[in-house]
């Protein structure tokens, strides 16, 4: 599987003699990412940037599995729409405040996680990415079949809003942003931090070889599970925040085909690079606006886009440009 | 009447019937899968497309050309088929010496492009389909009554995978496929042109996913969105069996059909998941799946 991460192992050589000024350049980068969280509610529609920052979270946790513990989930629609139904429940129902809902929905993403993850690590290749569908698929039948929680096919609607720590209301679309950029910027700067941590290091050269890592020393299959946990908690973080500012939980978000749409945007993006999951979700978002009036044209299109990039295209908008400028991005 | 178990005998036999049914599907689908991946090393997610593909054929053979159902059971798997092979070496036969995980994004969005298709002109209602007239009515078997053309899929089905287990395993052509399974590079040094084969294999594959969709059209109503879901129960089933052996797609397949029919019978809020459940237990029992071998 060390293929699908070239982007970033090819980049590895030259890690060590550009180490600082790529941390230099990482740190800029946050920097501009900071300045264009604040920027952004005043030139674009706000509720727009927090879809874009949802999905961009979402494919951030979906790639730290990927590109760094180099295992390819195509069920991660399962943890983004069980933790949105949860927040959506507990917001609704319960009456919980905002952050509540979306902690909830975020750890019960992570027991799932947990659960599905000890399963599927038990196979590698391409039986883990079928197992993680058809587990995927399972929570789907769930949620299919329990309307009194999830609503079937209505899903979950006008979930309220509320009020932040009970203080602040949050109906306000701008008051909603600052709390879901802080959300987003927290989420990126914790993988940032895993991805460098020795613990990133150890489940990159258990992604790189298995077999080795092992006889190293390293225990790979408790690794594996810590990332897949850490990856389905934050998609799960991205899927009950989603739920909290479209007021809204549907089967939609546990469906295989949102599954499929994480990977096409980290796919877009460049697998395997820090900052691609985000480009490739607000590019695969745009354009699912753009081609809103198309309906199912929609489906062939990004269609297209998955065989184009596999096809032409394999490292994907960032890691054209880390290969460019011969940094790790 | 008496009763088995607490249930009728006729709702029993009726659902292991219709289990027997789906596990026919499972059969030739997972059969198909098995074969495409011994060879190319990937998984072809755009088989439950292909298998739609396979039944609009048949309902396109019929409206727009007048053929009938049993021209179609050989028009459609030779069409579908060949836009297999078209795939294969327009697509896949580039990225085969990437990581095979490109091999499922690949397919995936190809079912993508396929299933968008097919929606936009055929909408996603479904479109009826009628048992061919030889085929109408059925026999009262005393303890049921037997529809004439289900007995046929579950037979038609049968005889299709154990042909295609004969050839595998059983002839010359199928020891050339073997050998290229077990070493492409060696096989080739010995004059077999292994790439030829490899896009017969994805053909064949494609062809039986057809030939399954021909046969489910006029059980389920022609319709875009027919193999989307089957696939992934179809995933779970070549979990289950492991996709080392033919003989072991074919029973594994079977008998779940009928395992989720049974479910349908005494469980039924069960019966979409029970498939998944049976996977969940061979991972924690047997993890290389019944009849893999550990990787």
């Amino acid at each position: 599987m060390t293929d699908l991460a070239s982007s970033d192992t090819q980049s590895a050589a030259t890690v060590a003699e550009t180490d600082d000024s790529a941390a230099r350049l990482h740190r800029n980068l946050f920097i501009a990412i900071a300045v264009l969280l604040v920027v952004a509610p005043f030139v674009a529609y706000p509720v727009f940037v927090m879809k874009v920052l949802c999905f961009a979270l979402f494919a951030l946790a979906f790639n730290l599995l990927l590109g760094y513990g180099g295992l390819l989930s195509f069920g991660h629609a399962a943890y983004f729409g069980m933790a949105s139904y949860v927040s959506a429940y507990t917001a609704k129902q319960w009456g919980l405040t905002p952050e509540l809902a979306i902690l909830l929905g975020t750890a019960v993403a992570a027991v799932l996680g947990l659960v599905f993850g000890a399963l599927a690590i038990r196979r590698q290749g391409i039986y883990f990415a079928m197992i993680t569908l058809a587990l995927a698929q399972m929570a789907f039948f769930f949620s299919l079949q329990t309307p009194r929680f999830t609503g079937g096919e209505d899903g979950i609607q006008a979930v309220p809003r509320g009020k932040f720590l009970g203080l602040i209301s949050l109906a306000d679309d701008r008051a909603l942003y600052w709390l879901v950029a802080a959300i987003f910027m927290g989420g990126l700067l914790l993988i940032y931090r895993i991805i460098h941590s020795p613990f990133g290091q150890v489940c990159k050269a258990i992604r790189d070889n298995e077999p080795r890592a092992i006889s190293l020393g390293y225990r790979a299959s408790q690794y594996k599970l810590a990332v897949f946990v850490l990856s389905a908690g934050l998609a799960g973080l991205a899927g009950a925040t989603k739920a909290i500012v479209f007021q809204l939980a549907s089967l939609t978000d546990v469906y295989w085909t949102m599954s499929g749409e994480v990977v096409l945007m980290t796919l877009v993006g460049g697998l395997g690079t820090v900052f691609g999951p985000i480009v490739g979700a607000a590019v695969i978002v745009a354009m699912q606006n753009y081609l809103a009036g198309l309906g199912s044209w929609v489906l062939v299109v990004q269609g297209v886009i998955f065989v184009a990039c596999v096809l032409l295209f394999r490292e994907g908008i960032v890691g054209v440009i880390a290969k460019w400028i011969k940094k790790p991005l | 009447m008496f009763e088995l178990l607490g249930v009728p005998p006729q709702a029993l036999f009726g659902q292991v019937l219709l289990g027997l049914i789906n596990g026919s599907f499972y059969a030739i689908l997972s059969l198909g899968l098995a074969v495409i991946f011994g060879l190319l090393n990937i998984i072809n997610f755009a088989h439950g497309a292909q298998y739609m593909m396979g039944a609009f054929v048949a309902w396109m053979c019929l409206n727009y050309l007048g053929v009938n159902y049993w021209a179609a059971l050989l028009i459609a798997p030779i069409a579908v088929g060949a836009t297999g092979i078209v795939i294969e070496r327009v697509f896949l036969a580039r990225i085969a010496k990437y990581d095979h995980l490109y091999g499922l994004l690949l397919t995936f969005g190809l079912a993508l492009i396929i299933q968008g298709l097919f929606r936009n002109y055929y909408g996603s209602s479904g479109l009826p389909y009628g048992i061919p007239p030889q085929l109408t009515g059925g026999q009262n078997l005393g303890f049921m009554f037997l529809p004439t053309y289900r007995g046929w899929v579950v037979v038609a089905s049968l005889v299709v995978c154990l042909a295609t287990w004969f050839v595998i395993e059983k002839t010359k052509l199928g020891s050339y496929l073997r050998a290229a399974t077990e070493n492409p590079t060696l096989t080739q040094a010995f004059g077999i042109n292994v790439p030829l084969l490899v896009t017969l294999t994805y053909g064949f594959g494609v062809a039986l996913a057809a030939f399954a969709g021909v046969l489910a059209a006029p059980i389920y109503a022609v319709n875009p969105n027919m193999g989307a879901d089957l696939i992934i129960v179809v995933f779970a089933v070549v979990v289950i069996g492991g996709m080392g052996s033919i003989m072991g797609a074919i029973v594994t397949g079977f008998s779940l059909g009928l395992i989720e029919g049974l479910t349908k019978v005494f469980y039924p809020e069960a019966s979409s998941t029970v498939i998944f459940i049976i996977m969940v237990l061979v991972l924690l029992v047997k993890p290389a799946g019944l009849f893999g071998r550990a990787a």
